[in-house]
This record gives C-alpha cells, sequence and structure tokens, in this order.
C-alpha cells in the first residue's frame, strides 16, 4: 500500500485548518481591543434574531434579484459542503467514495444529485453576481472606496467559487465508477462526454487532479477569508446575535457622563472633595471615539463582518446628495485601521506602539462625519445588522467633548441650548407665546 | 385668531389640585418656529375639539437636548435631559404627547436610563387613538379626493418602527393616498435630522430636501403631510426650490384633521 497520498492530505488538512485558527484567534484578539459592551440580556430574542437575519436570510431579500442570487449560492455553499466531509475521510484514509459503502445507493445518489444541481445553481449566480459587478456596473459597486483591493477582492471571490464548482463537476463527470452507477450523476452525465476517447488512466489523473485542486481550493478559500469582506460567511452569525435589541432612534447614554452631569447639578456635591476611600472613579481615558480601540467591541465585529455589499450607502441620504459620507467606508476604515493596530501589536510583542495615526482624521475625515442626518437608513438597511451610525456618532462625541471641534453653526446651536433652553436664541420665559399670537 | 384656544399650563393645574391626563410637550420648534407653531395650535385645535384633559409646561419646559445629543454632545444633552425630567418628574407626569418625533424618540428612549419614566406618544399616534375611541370625529369634505402623499419621518418609522398611525389618521380624510417610491422604512430621511437643521450642509451636489421633494413630486401631490415640524420645513423649502409652491402644499398631519 501506499500512503503517501494520505499523508501528504494530513499535511494539507493540518497547515489549512493550523493557519486558520491562527487567523482566527487574531480576529478574536483584535475585536477584543474594543471596549466592553453589555449584551448579555434577552438571549432568546437573539438568537431569534441570528436565526431569522443570518441563517434565514430575511433581510437579503428586501432586494429580491440581489437576494435570491444570494441564497441559491449560499445554501449551494453549505450543503455542497457536506460533501468536503467524505472528501477528507477518503482522504485520510485512502478510500473512495466513503459514502457509498455507507448510506444506500440510492440515498447516496440522491445526495449527490441534489449537490450537482446545487452547484449549476452556484455556477449560475455566481456569474450572474460577476456581471453585476462588471459588466452592468451598478452604481453601489463603483463607488470611491471599492476601488484597489475591495474590488479584486469582490472578483476574487466570484472566481474561486466558479472554480471549486467546476473541479467539483470535473471530478464527478471523470470518476468512471460513478458514472457507471448512473445515480447522482443528474449535471455530471452530461460532461463526460467531453473527456470521451481518454484512457482509463488519464481519466483517473484528470479525477484524482480536481478531487485534490477541489480540496486544497476549499482550504486556500478557508484561509482566504481573513483577508476578505467573504468573512461575513462565519461572521454574520455571531454578529446578528449582538445586533442591537432598542428601537433604532435610542442612542446609548454615556455613563461616564452621567456621573459627572450628577455630580454637577448636585447642589451638595463638593467638586474639590477627593474620592471617597475604596470607591474608586475611573475616569475614561477620553469620551467618544477618535481610534477603533475606542470604539466597542460589537462595533469592531461589525467592522469586520461587513460584506461591503453598499446597500447602506446606496441608501444613505448624504451619501445621494453628493457628500462625501459613505456608510460603508466607516466600516471599511474600521477594519482596516483595526487590522493596522492589529498588526502594529503583532510587530511589537503583543503591545500596541503609538504609530501617529488613528481612525479619525488618518481615515475617516470630519466633513464626513458630520454629514450625517443619523437617519438610520443604514442600519434598516445592513442583511447583517451593522450600525455604521454608531461609529458616526462616537466619533462626533469625541470631536465636540475632547476637541470642542464642532462646526460654529453648531455651537452657536448649543450656546443657544445652554442659555435659553432652546436651539435658538429665544428667552425662555416666551416658550408660551404662541397661544396668544 | 377666532376661536380662543384652551391651553392651561401644569404650573396652573397645580394650583387649582388638578392632574392633568397627559402632557402635551410642545417642544423648542413647536413654540419659537413660525410655521411649526401653526402646527401646534393646529393640535391644541384637536385637543380641545375632543375635550382632552391635558397641560403645557410653558416656560418651565426646555430643549429635550436631543440635537445636542446627536451633534455629540451627550454633556448638554445630559444636563437637559435631568433638568427636565426633574420637572416632570416633580409634576408627577405620567403620559406625554409630542408632535416632534424627535422629542418623542429622546423621552420615550433615552430618559428612562436618566430616570424619566413616561408614556410617551407621538400625535398621530395620539390622534388616532382618539379617532378610535370616537372622542374625534372627522369631518371629510375639506379633503376628500385630494391627492395626499405622507412622508415619513425617520424618528418616528425607522426610529421606532412607527408607519400606520399617520396612514390610518390621514385615511380618515376620504382623500387620496399615494406611496412615494421611497417610503415606510425605506423612506428618504428631509436632510434635517441629525442637527444638520441647525448647519449648512457639507459640500455634494444636491441638497437632501430637494431630493426628497422630488420623490414626493413623483406622486403629482396636492398636498406632502408630514408629521414633524422639521420635515414640515424642509419639505416646504424644497417644494419652493422646485417652484411648486402655487399647486403643492406641506401641512402636517394635524393641521389637515384640525381643518377638516
Ligand atoms: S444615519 Fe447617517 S450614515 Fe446612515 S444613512 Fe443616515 S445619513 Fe447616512
Ligand atoms: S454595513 Fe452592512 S449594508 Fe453597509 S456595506 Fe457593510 S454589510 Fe453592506
Amino acid at each position: 500500500m501506499d500512503y503517501l497520498p494520505n499523508i501528504l492530505f494530513a499535511i494539507a488538512l493540518v497547515l489549512g485548518i493550523g493557519f486558520f485558527a491562527k487567523n482566527v484567534r487574531k480576529l478574536i484578539r483584535n475585536i477584543k481591543l474594543g471596549q466592553d459592551v453589555d449584551v448579555s440580556d434577552n438571549k432568546s430574542q437573539r438568537w431569534k434574531n441570528m436565526a431569522m437575519i443570518a441563517l434565514g436570510q430575511s433581510k437579503m431579500v428586501k432586494r429580491p434579484i440581489a437576494g435570491i442570487l444570494h441564497i441559491v449560492v449560499y445554501i449551494g455553499f453549505v450543503i455542497i459542503n457536506i460533501e468536503v466531509l467524505e472528501i477528507i475521510i477518503d482522504g485520510l484514509f485512502g478510500t473512495h467514495r466513503i459514502g457509498l459503502s455507507i448510506l444506500p445507493q440510492s440515498v447516496y445518489g440522491f445526495l449527490i444529485g441534489s449537490f450537482e444541481i446545487l452547484a449549476v445553481g452556484v455556477l449560475i449566480s455566481v456569474i450572474l453576481f460577476w456581471i453585476r459587478r462588471n459588466v452592468i456596473k451598478l452604481k453601489r459597486f463603483l463607488s470611491n472606496e471599492m476601488t484597489g483591493w475591495p474590488k479584486n477582492d469582490g472578483n476574487i471571490i466570484l472566481y474561486f467559487e466558479v472554480v471549486l464548482m467546476c473541479l467539483f463537476l470535473v471530478m464527478n463527470a471523470t470518476d468512471t465508477s460513478f458514472q457507471e452507477l448512473n445515480s447522482g450523476n443528474v449535471i455530471s452525465q452530461y460532461i463526460a462526454p467531453l473527456f470521451n476517447g481518454l484512457s482509463e488512466g488519464s481519466l483517473h489523473l484528470i479525477e484524482r487532479g480536481a478531487w485534490w485542486l477541489h480540496i486544497v481550493g476549499i482550504l486556500i478559500f478557508l484561509n482566504y477569508l481573513y483577508y476578505s469582506k467573504h468573512l461575513h460567511i462565519l461572521l454574520a452569525f455571531p454578529n446578528t446575535y449582538y445586533g442591537s435589541l432598542k428601537p433604532k432612534g435610542e442612542f446609548n447614554n454615556l455613563d461616564a457622563v452621567t456621573n459627572e452631569v450628577k455630580l454637577m447639578m448636585d447642589p451638595n456635591a463638593d467638586p474639590f472633595a477627593a474620592p471617597a476611600e475604596g470607591a474608586e472613579e475611573e475616569v475614561p481615558a477620553k469620551f467618544g471615539a477618535s481610534d477603533v480601540q475606542d470604539l466597542n467591541w460589537v462595533q469592531l465585529l461589525n467592522a469586520y463582518t461587513c460584506t461591503e455589499c453598499g446597500r447602506c450607502t446606496s441608501s444613505c441620504p448624504a451619501n445621494l446628495t453628493g457628500k462625501k459620507l459613505s456608510p460603508r467606508k466607516i466600516m471599511m476604515d474600521t477594519r482596516d485601521r483595526l487590522e493596522e493596530v492589529g498588526k502594529n501589536i503583532d510587530a511589537n510583542n503583543g503591545t500596541f506602539v503609538d504609530d501617529g495615526k488613528q481612525l479619525l482624521g488618518d481615515y475617516i475625515t470630519n466633513e464626513e462625519l458630520w454629514a450625517c442626518t443619523t437617519c438610520n437608513a443604514c442600519v434598516e438597511e445592513c442583511p447583517v445588522s451593522i450600525n455604521p451610525l454608531s461609529i458616526i456618532l462616537d466619533m462626533r462625541r469625541y470631536l465636540v467633548m475632547e476637541q470642542s471641534a464642532a462646526p460654529t453653526e453648531l455651537n452657536n446651536m448649543m450656546t443657544n441650548i445652554e442659555n435659553n433652553g432652546a436651539p435658538w436664541p429665544y428667552n425662555q420665559m416666551d416658550r408660551l407665546n404662541w397661544k396668544d399670537e | 385668531m377666532s376661536e380662543q384656544l384652551k391651553v392651561p399650563t401644569m404650573a396652573e393645574c397645580m394650583a387649582e389640585g388638578k392632574q392633568p391626563e397627559v402632557l402635551f410637550w410642545v417642544g423648542s420648534a413647536g413654540s419659537y418656529d413660525d410655521r411649526a407653531k401653526k402646527i401646534t395650535k393646529a393640535f391644541v385645535r384637536i385637543l380641545n375639539k375632543a375635550n382632552v384633559d391635558f397641560a403645557v409646561l410653558g416656560s418651565e419646559e426646555s430643549c429635550t437636548g436631543d440635537v445636542a445629543k446627536r451633534a455629540g454632545n451627550e454633556f448638554l444633552f445630559q444636563m437637559q435631559a435631568m433638568m427636565n425630567i426633574e420637572v416632570l418628574n416633580a409634576y408627577e407626569i405620567k403620559n406625554i404627547v409630542t408632535c416632534d418625533p424627535h422629542s418623542f424618540n429622546c423621552i420615550k428612549n433615552e430618559y428612562p436610563s436618566l430616570g424619566g419614566n413616561y408614556n410617551v406618544k407621538h400625535h398621530t399616534q395620539f390622534i388616532k387613538e382618539l379617532i378610535d375611541s370616537g372622542k374625534l370625529k372627522v369631518q371629510q369634505h375639506t379633503y376628500k379626493g385630494k391627492r395626499i402623499t405622507f412622508h415619513d419621518p425617520c424618528y418616528l418609522g425607522r426610529a421606532n418602527n412607527e408607519y400606520d398611525a399617520p396612514r390610518v389618521v390621514l385615511s380618515t380624510l376620504d382623500a387620496n393616498l399615494t406611496e412615494m417610491k421611497r417610503h415606510r422604512a425605506t423612506a428618504l430621511c428631509c436632510g434635517a435630522g441629525g442637527a444638520q437643521m441647525f448647519k449648512e450642509p457639507e459640500k455634494g451636489d444636491k441638497d437632501i430636501n430637494v431630493l426628497r421633494t422630488e420623490d414626493a413630486l413623483e406622486t403629482n401631490p396636492d398636498i406632502i403631510a408630514t408629521g414633524c415640524p422639521y420635515c414640515n420645513t424642509m419639505m416646504t423649502d424644497g417644494v419652493k426650490a422646485k417652484e411648486k409652491e402655487d399647486s403643492i402644499t406641506v401641512l402636517d398631519v394635524a393641521e389637515l384633521i384640525a381643518n377638516s
């Protein structure tokens, strides 16, 4: 017996999964750079959201064409991956189509037959996706932030899927014993004639080649995820679970501010009093966010989950009227900066060394932040429960509370509120004048 | 004004030992802005007509702080919130109604964790209840057959999932209600939210209110109905920018009901 293929297979598997595990650890570490936030409430509703939005793709179908194509690819991808289980067992133990010796032939045939049909469905959908991106040139795939890597990334994923699906079908078509069974080869029987006239030996070679490329391709794809928007196939699940359950209009009240305001409003409080013994007043480093570490970890998870689909941006009133703001870019910038911080930590033995950069200014400009109307359209649209608005708000908070860098008109407005209890310079005593006008 | 509006204040009620059923939170725009004041008065006419036992805070009301919060000034917001909560709690307020979705959202969602727990309604929800319970009868002749399109305020719709109340109220007018392409959850913002009302827009190729007005114009309306004083201003300006002010009026749901 020649064990070389089994050993090679085991090595490939260990390498592929090992690298993936390493990336996952890095991912978790980076997400944990964010501030703590309590999301332990309402577990049943959270599971329900995950089941509906991630598993059930409920938000995807709001845009029917993309939604249905996406569901085909999604179901195809998940189900065809059952086949990977067989491939792994065959690879490790040197068996061939172990499924056939476990399952009745008709069941096996039914399974593989469905995989083949799904594979064709995926192929067609992926080709249509490619056309949408590259031929029809949908506006939301052409924005400024969608040049360079994000654009290539989108296409690379599609090519990957085409290749994997073709390999799967070729593998079945050139498997002579499988074709002879004539059960489950619903699609591959029409591909098999293409290889007519080839010797038994070359057919076997092609079959083995396709088999190997298929599994190696999957392992490469697994490791590609970390660098790609395709990470959403994993993170959509935790992200929809941790998504906000509150009404969209409710913005969080900063506890640190509450403490200070209470102190200010309490006539008995002595501002110079030393904090009571043992009661360690934890004054936060700063109000609002200027860099990724100031955001909470759910916001960072959001950034890694973003699929760059642009549904948010295509419904953003600021973006639709030519302003620089794009909620998708907010998410992509956050992820890019977080990656940069992560690499910095890797390069400096586990600690972050100030690199003179931050999310605010170097990635996201004040102009973008001030263009937001807080309308929640982006939050509503996002198919995976991302909240770009919460990041915008936290960065505005930093601008206003730490830097007093609001636009002049807004400063005037806020001064009016302080002095008159209204955003305009009217006397509070005149509040009821309308009654008699 | 031909008819005298009855607008008791909380202080007056207190002096008479009365506790009104509901507080009408007028809001800053509703108190000072010339256009919004008309909406305020229209709503009071409805309250008077339906004999609602209500009061206002008058000069004891102050800005909710909503706009400061959305501009990023959490300090100012919480100061305003706590001041208002002190007043509201001192009067033992249980129910609040307001014509401003921003105040509605802010008091309903953001005051509770600061100690202010009230049952807050938007005026379209309140009017719907008055109609449902038979306290308010709507005459159908004024707007019969008119084409009306409703612009969803972000802070009523997406922010708080209330899309039906204003539509149900409008449906009592026997008018011809039409929907814009973007409506309910996909409605486009009028451009005023997030403190934009108080500043010049960033550089772009169009103003948001003009884009939204174009959405409305596609439905060929006689009336654009709003449920927010800021939306009203934005849409009114948009209609002017499109030079359609002679054929299209922008009216709040409260005005439409009060006029009929
Ligand atoms: S909330 Fe801000 S970023 Fe999101 S769609 Fe509205 S304007 Fe755009
Ligand atoms: S934030 Fe959501 S809607 Fe926007 S691009 Fe990312 S995944 Fe798409």
